[in-house]
């Protein structure tokens, strides 16, 4: 099977600094990548570059077998760090919004089923402004998973969720890794991922420094 | 085009919606408006004659800058977590984005201009003397003038450090002649004096010349970092 995702000799500048300097790997189908590394070590940019929201200044990125990158944006899932949803709306309500955006069929069942999926109650008609800090990230994530991505690429899924449903966010996606989507995490809680990644991909100063099928020493702490 | 056209009413709904539950732009606008309106009308009194002189200019000047209030919310909204960026990774199109939100802005300006406009006439004692009938027409075509530019414009500062003032400064200079012709025109219907329909004219070329423009380099803007 052709690699899901290939990115070659990828640079990216922000004036003088260089977020990513010469980024080249392949990553296969169907497998959960962590992406670790500490801050401005080039991950959300990584990430960015992958969705296509931030080009590259060098090098160039394949997905699902093209570098035309708007061509399979309907097949990418993106969770950023902040909640990419709107504020005064419910739930329901955003979901319904970018359903339609992404042309979903049976759009309420859909919204109504990923907003499940990841624990929460679809008939809430609170504004997800008001929603805890833990209840909006797994909105967000129903969000990326609305369009049945076949790639997802998740920034800090995990951060301000407490710890049980961290879990059964990892569970989520291991399920939907072995329904065969490519799935990219960005996190500094690794060990939430251990025994479910598939290989833990290291990044330093822009630059990819290893991958490896078991976390390392300090990141199981 | 189906999709853009489905797309544009699915963000045009969203985007009224949203106004409707906070009623950022519309409180802002009528505020500041209504300050223009009181303001004015304390420093000059004039009389109905000199009123229908000056007051083509006075009305198109507080619309001008109560829609950039307007204008700099309807952006700061998608800012606001991001959104932006989930429209941006969709298939959608750009078009469909900023058309909605030209139409939105549009509303919102209509409904200012339709609450404004009997204070106008009350407060500057004003009555056309000219063929009143052109006026919504000239209403219409300026207003479309100032948001359409102003909706690209406010997108293109949008991620500048200090797009409050970046905005005025694009959108002014730009807009001038759409000022002019409006000014102009409203000034021909109060007075009777001359003709407005050259005027019209120029507004209607200009907006079509300005949308088509905006249109086309809309997607660019999208995609800029």
């Amino acid at each position: 099977m052709p690699p899901a995702v290939i990115v070659a000799d990828l640079v990216k500048q922000f004036g003088r600094f260089a977020a990513l300097r010469g980024v080249s790997a392949e990553f296969a189908s169907g497998r959960l990548y962590a992406i670790l590394g500490d801050n401005g070590a080039g991950k959300t940019t990584l990430l960015r570059a992958l969705a296509g929201l931030t080009p590259p200044t060098r090098g160039s990125i394949s997905m699902l077998g093209t570098t035309d990158l708007r061509s399979v944006c309907g097949q990418l899932g993106y969770m950023a760090h902040p909640s990419l949803l709107y504020d005064e709306m419910s739930g329901m309500e955003n979901l319904s919004y970018f359903a339609r955006l992404y042309d979903v069929n049976n759009k309420d069942q859909r919204c109504a089923d990923v907003i499940r999926a990841v624990k929460l109650d679809p008939s809430l008609t609170r504004p997800v402004g008001q929603y805890s800090q833990g209840m909006r990230q797994r909105m967000s994530l129903a969000r990326a998973l609305l369009n049945d991505p076949k790639i997802l690429l998740l920034d800090e899924p995990f951060s301000n969720v407490d710890v049980p449903s961290s879990r059964e966010m990892v569970s989520l996606l291991a399920g939907l890794r072995n329904a065969g989507k490519t799935i990219f995490v960005v996190t500094h809680q690794a060990s939430l991922l251990e025994g479910t990644a598939d290989e833990f991909v290291h990044m330093e100063a822009g630059q990819i420094v290893s991958r490896t099928p078991e976390m390392q020493g300090a990141e199981t702490t | 085009m189906s999709t853009v056209a489905s797309l544009t009413r699915a963000t045009l709904a969203k985007d009224l919606r949203l106004e409707w539950r906070s009623k950022d732009a519309i409180n802002s606008m009528l505020f500041f408006s209504l300050l223009v309106v009181v303001i004015f009308s304390f420093s000059f009194d004039p009389t109905a004659e000199e009123s229908r002189q000056i007051a083509g200019g006075l009305v198109w000047v507080a619309f001008l800058f109560a829609a950039v209030v307007a204008l700099n919310q309807t952006w700061a909204r998608e800012m606001r977590n991001q959104v932006l960026d989930a429209y941006r990774v969709s298939p959608a199109p750009p078009n469909a984005l900023f058309l909605a939100k030209v139409l939105g802005n549009f509303i919102f300006v209509t409904v200012l201009q339709a609450l404004m406009t009997p204070l106008f006439i009350v407060f500057y004692n004003l009555r056309a003397l000219g063929p009143a009938y052109q006026l919504p027409i000239v209403a219409g075509l300026g207003t479309w003038a100032l948001v359409v530019n102003g909706t690209f414009f406010a997108a293109m500062s949008l991620r500048t450090r200090s797009r409050e003032i970046m905005l005025p400064l694009l959108l002014f200079p730009v807009s001038i002649p759409a000022l002019l012709a409006m000014v102009e025109a409203t000034g021909a219907i109060l007075t009777g004096e001359f003709s407005a329909k050259f005027w019209i004219v120029l507004l209607a070329a200009y907006d079509v010349v300005f949308t088509i423009a905006s249109l086309f380099l809309f997607g660019f803007v999208l995609q800029a970092e």
